[in-house]
């Protein structure tokens, strides 16, 4: 059923995504593609990838952007995956069924076997956190690896999606977004973490965390302003400074 | 948007066929078009073949053509099921129209209420059609009711150019048909062209501040792509050739769509016989290409919020 789940999951879980920590270093995307082309869904294949024009679904992208000029300008770096949307219309346009949000923890999955491959869904995201699989010719999204998180046969702390698992920057988080006491809602309360494209009225629930302000100017340390003046009032240094400095 | 040229083609037939099919519905019943039965055949058969070749169509963009008829059972949020729903449930009427008109040559009754549901069923289905792109709320060029009425308005004007075409055929067209047909033109191509103003002097609400969060920072401009080649989101969603050329490729629409239309039309007018059909025929065929570079315009033109991850300013 493609309708949203009628009252709110009581759980949501997702991710919360640090912009000041991440290095954008790739390798949350690079362990996502692989545990998810082995994973519970089909494949993620990719199409010549040898070639001159390789292609392939992923389902987490590391775009860097600049952001602000001269010498406020600074490089942030941006993971994007499926921000599992409480408003989400890439359940609602579905046709078949195939595209649903999970009442039990707000988790949007596609079923594969029942999916036609249509692309309206990837077309209803905003975000363009949706891929079709080239070869399967199913819709391929993040699964916030629901095959991990609650696999029993994986050690507790095994227990997070992939990408959040290797990020060697601590910069992605994974908890339940609904309860204000996790410790996910409690960064994002602390750090003002906040949605992407809030004025199209989506939803997410995944948040971001904006980079912290500039920690690189005098003052901005808690440090002196400058170093404390070279001169030396008497003694043997004052000596050698007045023989010095003639 | 990635003009495929499957859904172009299904949206023009399908749309031309149920404009055809809404029209006859319509007019059949109060005599205006005679009911023959070799009229009957070519006109109802040109309607639903339409239909069904554009509904066949748009099945070979599926990555699974062969489970097509599960897109039937989520009508209650899906505009994309409403019209498979609303498509299927249309055959109904219309078959019975059809077998009133050619087979019993009776228009009237319980085949006049078939005619008149399958126009109703016409009328509804091309509004799911154009819901399923009114209803996206990332491509701002779409999320539009004007587009409902664009759709409405160009189904309405293919089929009175098929109409028109078909009483010429069988030398049954009166003054009422031509003046139907120019006057389908002019109203749907200044609906297009309110749709044209509008969509060009507003801007998208998104911008790449809000898409990634960080207006307060500054500006945002685009350093390193996520990846070095293509991928399925630039590949749909990111396809630029026909702003480049949007001016030209809309002037070429007006041109084939509305301008050669009239003229042909004018001339049909005053001429007779064999002359008044071919004209007629290549009225029908001119506005028909109109509108298939129109609808192709239509994807080209609209720019789907992703793309502000990928460099844009707007969408």
């Amino acid at each position: 059923m493609t309708s949203l789940p009628a009252q709110a999951p009581s759980k949501r879980l997702g991710l919360v995504i640090d912009l000041d920590t991440c290095v954008g270093c790739q390798a949350c995307v690079v362990n996502c593609k692989e545990w998810n082309t082995g994973g519970y869904p089909a494949p993620l294949s990719d199409q010549d990838p040898y070639g001159a024009e390789p292609i392939g679904a992923w389902l987490n992208r590391v775009h860097s952007f600049e952001v602000g000029d001269g010498a406020e300008g600074r490089t942030v770096h941006f993971p994007k995956s499926c921000l599992h949307c409480e408003d989400a219309a890439c359940v609602t346009v579905c046709p078949t069924g195939a595209s649903y949000k999970r009442e039990e923890d707000g988790i949007v999955l596609v079923d594969e076997s029942i999916c036609i491959g249509c692309g309206l869904c990837a077309w209803a995201c905003p975000y363009g956190a949706r891929e079709l699989d080239p070869v399967g010719g199913v819709m391929k999204k993040c699964t916030l690896c629901v095959d991990r998180i609650y696999n029993e046969n994986l050690p507790v702390e095994d227990r997070e999606p992939a990408c959040v698992t290797t990020c060697p920057a601590r910069a992605r988080h994974f908890g339940d977004l609904a309860d204000p006491e996790s410790d996910v809602s409690k960064l994002v309360a602390e750090r003002d973490g906040m949605d992407l494209m809030p004025e199209l009225g989506y939803r997410p629930t995944n948040k971001y965390l904006p980079p912290r302000p500039r920690m690189d100017r005098p003052g901005t340390t808690g440090a002196p302003a400058a170093l404390e003046p070279a001169t030396a009032e008497g003694g043997f240094l004052g000596w050698l400074d007045n023989v010095l400095s003639r | 948007m990635h003009p495929a040229p499957s859904i172009v083609f299904f949206t023009t037939a399908s749309g031309a066929g149920y404009g055809l099919l809404l029209l006859l519905g319509l007019l059949v019943p109060t005599g205006l078009v005679p009911a023959e039965r070799w009229l009957g055949l070519v006109a109802m058969g040109l309607s639903l073949g339409l239909v069904t070749l554009g509904l066949l169509s748009s099945t070979f963009h599926l990555g699974h053509p062969e489970r097509a008829w599960r897109a039937l059972s989520q009508w209650r949020s899906s505009w994309l099921s409403r019209e498979g729903v609303m498509a299927l449930l249309t055959y109904g009427p219309a078959g019975l129209f059809a077998y009133g008109w050619i087979v019993l040559q009776r228009v009237d009754g319980i085949w006049a209420v078939s005619a008149l549901l399958a126009a109703v069923g016409a009328f509804l289905t091309v509004i799911c059609t154009a819901m399923i792109y009114a209803s996206l709320k990332p491509i701002r060029q779409w999320h539009d009711p004007k587009v409902v009425l664009v759709y409405l308005a160009f189904a309405v004007m293919t089929g009175a150019l098929l109409l028109n075409a078909t009483l010429h055929l069988f030398g049954r067209a009166s003054g009422w048909s031509d003046a139907l047909m120019v006057g389908a033109l002019w109203i749907a191509w200044a609906i297009k062209f309110v749709y044209w103003l509008s969509i060009g002097s507003t801007d998208g609400i998104s911008t790449p501040e809000t898409a990634t969060g960080l207006s307060a920072q500054g500006q945002v401009r685009l350093l390193d792509p996520p990846h070095s080649e293509s991928n399925y989101l630039l590949r749909e969603m990111a396809f630029r050739v026909a702003r480049k050329h949007a001016r030209r490729l809309r002037a070429l629409a007006v041109l084939l769509g509305l301008v050669a239309p009239t003229l042909l039309g004018a001339v049909v007018i005053f001429a007779g016989g064999w002359v008044d059909i071919a004209v007629a025929l290549l009225a029908a065929a001119c506005g028909t290409s109109g509108v298939i570079v129109e609808r192709w315009l239509f994807f080209a033109e609209a720019k789907h919020t992703v793309t502000l991850y990928y460099g844009a300013r707007a969408a």
